[in-house]
């Protein structure tokens, strides 16, 4: 008999082959031209626009908007990519709720925003499907950039300099480009290879030499690049996870979430990726959303989330708690991680109920056993392998508000250094400001 | 409910909304469809003299520009006449009349500009049994050429010569329809009510150009790579069109003469506003070119309920009702002050009146760093363009200063008296008080 939900244990192939396609299609489907019209018409084209200041990379939004009304999505498109060059991704993964729709007044006028991110799509889409790449690089200035971390902070930086002139080497410790455009954003939410496809053109400025499955620490000192380029720029992202203290953590079925999810965006068949009955997933951010809808979409039976804090303390999103739940995850609040169950594999997991007590957070006592044949940990990203002599703050690369470290012609930006959200936008937005910082310094007007 | 029976110049219907001359009028079966609509009466699509008919391009003859949304706001039409024989036309319009007799059935006009021409073809149409005849003096393509439309309306003479042919050809009412493609919209008025006419009717379309094809680099619509100028109509002429029955309404050589408005008439609410300034009843034509024949429901819905709400018993107490209010701007009283107040519980702080204010010459608007609007009443001129430009209705309203308030911008003290430009110390040529 086939796999199905109810099979007990890690098994794969739980759904019918042709369901997997239509599972993980677009959360948020491409808008075709009379759609795109009909959402721009509402647009105000606002004084100082609110959503404009909202957004990390400050896209000028009414003005995007209005070339899509006047039939050039093309420029419109040039609108964003000015501002943020992987608008493509942004436009995809940005959690627009709590940034440009937010404040959109439309918002506020009758509760629906403006779709903006997905008429960001629909005009980066437009010009990225045409295969041209929209920008030239200016004369070779003969300066030289490391960038260490082909995530979107990287790529945001390598574009910039290679387009001022500059000549960039950039460095990853994968072989594959993207960071976690490309290991770790939702599967729904970057279909189709796009992470690929959108470092392919971005790098079709020129002027990029990339060092795939190079890794900082190893062979690569930051000394060596020091003295071998005349700028460097880190943007390692959070490679480490945070370990979670908990009895049966060893037990088979025990899994980092982000590992699980970079192996499922890897997948060229999620047929073959085994997933269990009852999942449990640990934490509540958009990391642990991502990780229960996906194990969902494969057909675990129950997926429960458990995080140890209240609704409104969650990380995740209002709209991404909706997203999971209307997936058919079921999310447990206040309630602390005991013991993974267990011999040999997991069986379930056992929490204690939590409460708020004048601000730190206190079990109550009161037990819950949750069955789970799959336990993924998603409880935060960490810095790793930063290199000695740079300033750690709050477990990040301290860094000034131009991105530039303690050391000389260091510069870090993106997860992986302090200040800004840990989002995709943001990475661009500082990837993008330490390159003009770069540029400024080295042609001496900084 | 109000009753909105109408009687315009001895015509009677049920309602006071009748199809224009157009497309929706063209043939029994759209005349038919549109009286079970309920529309009280149609100006059947203008008939032409007996022979062979016109043709029409066989390529797209409309053209359009449109608002948010794709809301169509003008349309622009290269269309003839009918372009059906006489003889079928005026055996339809018998067949209709018959089965409608409480409806109007109007027959619209247009032969060329000979005495026999208008005297022979008028009691032929008589014999259908229509209520009275609208001379189509308007239509400003094709038909101008060819001496007719738009080419007489232009000339006061001959609309007082054949209007004054018809009126011996015929008892029944003569309606003329006026073309706005003229300068001064009195003078064919006036010439109109010379010649005898029993009412006018206005406005036709309006020269335009609605677009031009920027590959093919030809005016829209495009007839194998050529375009010509075409008559433009709906919401968007709607302003020019009141304008000219509000001038031929107060005006002492016109005043009384019975007016049909047309142009742009959309929803109950355009309707009261012809109404209110003049005219006796409305006709409609791209709205249902739009909308279909359905739109008539919630006119006569909406214009009954406005009846009742204003204790109005009948269409001919609106009629008119805003005439004395329409005046010339040197009689405006300079003396009223008001100031724009924007209601900050509405106010979504999209800053568009700021962005207006701002780039326009005034400056009267604040704006905070968390984005709070603000109008500064020693700036404000109460021009208006904020609260025509805020999204939100009602948001932005203009308050009015009572006499013996400080008017912050100009220093001055609100005068309780009515006072004018034409008294105005300004003003040149002032005469001094009486
Ligand atoms: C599961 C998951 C889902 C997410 N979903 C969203 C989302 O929907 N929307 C959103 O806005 N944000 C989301 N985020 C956050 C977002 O992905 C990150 O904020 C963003 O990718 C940070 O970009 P970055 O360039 O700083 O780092 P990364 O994307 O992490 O890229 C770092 C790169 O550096 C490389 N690297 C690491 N160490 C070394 C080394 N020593 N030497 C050389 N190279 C090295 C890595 O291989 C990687 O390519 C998500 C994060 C996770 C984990
Ligand atoms: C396609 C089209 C054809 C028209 N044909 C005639 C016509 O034959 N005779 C006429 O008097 N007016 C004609 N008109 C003008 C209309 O009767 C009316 O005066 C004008 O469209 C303004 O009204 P509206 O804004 O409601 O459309 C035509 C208008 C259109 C759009
Ligand atoms: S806030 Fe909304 S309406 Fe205003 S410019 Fe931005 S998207 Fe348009
Ligand atoms: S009424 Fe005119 S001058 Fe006054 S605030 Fe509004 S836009 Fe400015
Ligand atoms: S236009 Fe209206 S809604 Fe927008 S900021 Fe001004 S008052 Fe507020």
């Amino acid at each position: 008999m086939p796999n199905n939900e109810r099979t007990s244990g890690l098994v794969s192939a739980r759904l019918p082959q042709s369901d997997y396609a239509e599972r993980f299609t677009d959360l948020h489907p491409q808008l075709d031209d009379h759609e795109a019209q009909v959402a721009a018409d509402r647009c105000y084209f606002c004084h100082d626009a609110p959503c404009m200041t909202a957004c990390p990379t400050s896209i000028d939004i009414p003005l995007f908007i209005r070339q899509i009304v006047t039939g050039t999505p093309a420029a419109a498109a040039k609108t964003i990519f000015d501002q943020n060059i992987l608008g493509g991704m942004c436009a995809r993964v940005c959690p627009t709720e709590t940034l440009c729709e937010e404040v959109c007044v439309r918002e506020i006028a009758e509760g629906k925003p403006v779709e903006i991110g997905r008429l960001q799509r629909f005009a980066t889409d437009t010009l990225m499907s045409k295969q041209v790449h929209p920008y030239k690089r200016a004369a070779t200035t003969g300066k030289t950039i490391a960038v260490v971390g082909a995530g979107p902070s990287g790529l945001a930086a390598a574009h910039r300099l290679a387009m001022l002139g500059h000549d960039v080497t950039l460095f990853d410790a994968r072989e594959k480009l993207g960071g976690l455009n490309e290991f770790g954003i939702a599967s729904y939410k970057s279909t189709e290879d796009f992470a690929q496809k959108e470092v392919d053109w971005l790098l079709a400025i020129g002027g990029i030499t990339v060092e795939a499955g190079k890794a900082l620490g190893d062979t690569l000192t930051l000394d060596s690049l020091q003295s071998d380029f005349d700028a460097v720029f880190l943007s390692i992202g959070l490679a480490g996870v945070n370990a979670l203290r908990a009895d049966g953590m060893d037990l088979d079925g025990v899994e980092d979430a982000v590992e699980f999810i970079a192996r499922l965006r890897q997948s060229t068949d999620l047929s073959t990726l085994p997933v269990g009955r009852n999942v449990v997933v640990i934490g509540g951010g958009m990391t642990a959303v991502d990780a229960a809808v996906q194990a969902k979409l494969l057909g675990a039976q129950t997926v429960t989330m458990a995080y140890r804090r209240g609704k409104d303390r969650m990380g995740a999103s209002v709209y991404e708690q909706d997203l999971a739940t209307s997936k058919g995850v079921s999310i447990v609040y206040n309630a602390q991680p005991v013991a993974v169950l267990g011999g040999g594999a997991c069986r379930a997991m056992t929490f204690e109920y939590t409460a708020e007590i004048d601000g730190t957070l206190q079990g109550t006592g009161e037990m819950v056993e949750i069955a789970a044949d799959q336990v993924l940990v998603a409880i935060g990203q960490k810095l790793v392998g930063a290199p000695q002599g740079l300033t750690i703050e709050g477990g990040k690369i301290a860094v000034d508000v131009f991105g530039k470290t303690t050391m000389q012609n260091v510069w870090a930006g993106g997860d992986c250094a302090s200040g800004g959200d840990d989002l995709t936008v943001t990475a661009v937005a500082e990837g993008r400001d330490a390159a003009m910082d770069i540029h400024a310094v080295l042609m001496g007007e900084g | 409910m109000a009753d909105l029976t109408s009687e315009f110049c001895g015509i009677k219907s049920p309602n006071p909304f009748w199809l224009a001359s157009a497309p929706p009028t063209d043939k029994e079966y759209n005349v038919r469809r549109a009286f079970e609509a309920g529309w009280g009466g149609v100006v059947w699509k203008t008939l032409g003299e007996e022979g062979l008919p016109v043709v029409n391009v066989n390529g797209p003859r409309y053209g359009a520009i449109y608002g948010a949304d794709r809301r169509l706001l003008g349309l622009n039409n290269i269309e003839l006449i009918t372009d059906r024989p006489l003889e079928v036309n005026l055996a339809e319009m018998t067949r209709v009349k018959k089965d409608y007799p409480d409806r109007a059935l109007i027959a619209s006009v247009m032969v060329p500009c000979d005495e026999k021409s208008w005297k022979d073809i008028l009691p032929r149409i008589a014999e259908t049994g229509c209520d009275g005849f609208e001379l189509n003096f308007g239509c400003p393509h094709g038909m101008a050429e060819r001496g007719m439309g738009s080419a007489v309306g232009q000339v006061p003479e001959y609309i007082e010569m054949v209007t004054r042919w018809c009126k011996e050809a015929t008892g029944l009412p003569i309606i003329v329809k006026l073309t706005p493609n003229i300068s001064n919209i009195l003078l064919p008025a006036e010439a109109a009510k010379r010649g005898g006419a029993d009412a006018v009717s206005l406005i036709n379309t309006i020269n335009s150009i609605s677009s031009v094809n920027l590959d093919s680099f030809c005016p829209e619509p495009m007839i194998d790579g050529k375009g010509t100028h075409g008559g433009y109509c709906g919401p968007a002429v709607k302003p020019i069109a009141m304008n000219m029955v509000a001038e031929i309404a107060r005006n002492p050589e016109t005043h009384g003469l019975p007016i049909s408005g047309i142009g742009g008439v959309t929803t109950w609410r355009d309707a009261a506003e012809f109404l209110a300034l003049g005219a006796g009843n409305v006709q409609v034509c791209t709205a249902v070119m739009t909308y279909g024949f359905k739109i008539v429901e919630e006119m006569i819905s909406g214009l009954s309920e406005y009846l009742d709400e204003k204790g109005m018993t009948s269409v001919a107490e609106l009629s008119g009702k805003a005439v004395p209010n329409v005046t010339d701007w040197q009689y405006l009283n300079l003396n009223h002050v008001t100031k724009a107040v924007i209601d900050q519980d509405e106010c979504i702080s999209c800053g568009r009146c700021y962005a207006a204010c701002e780039d326009t010459s005034h400056q009267a608007i604040s704006m905070t760093s968390d984005r709070v609007f603000e109008v500064m009443d020693d700036e404000c001129v109460a021009c208006n363009l904020c609260v025509n430009v805020c999204p939100i209705e009602g948001c932005i309203t203009m308050k009015t200063l009572e006499p013996g308030d400080l008017d912050e911008r100009t220093g001055k003290i609100v005068s309780k008296d009515y006072g004018n430009w034409t008294k105005h110390p300004n003003n040149p040529s002032a005469t001094a008080a009486e």
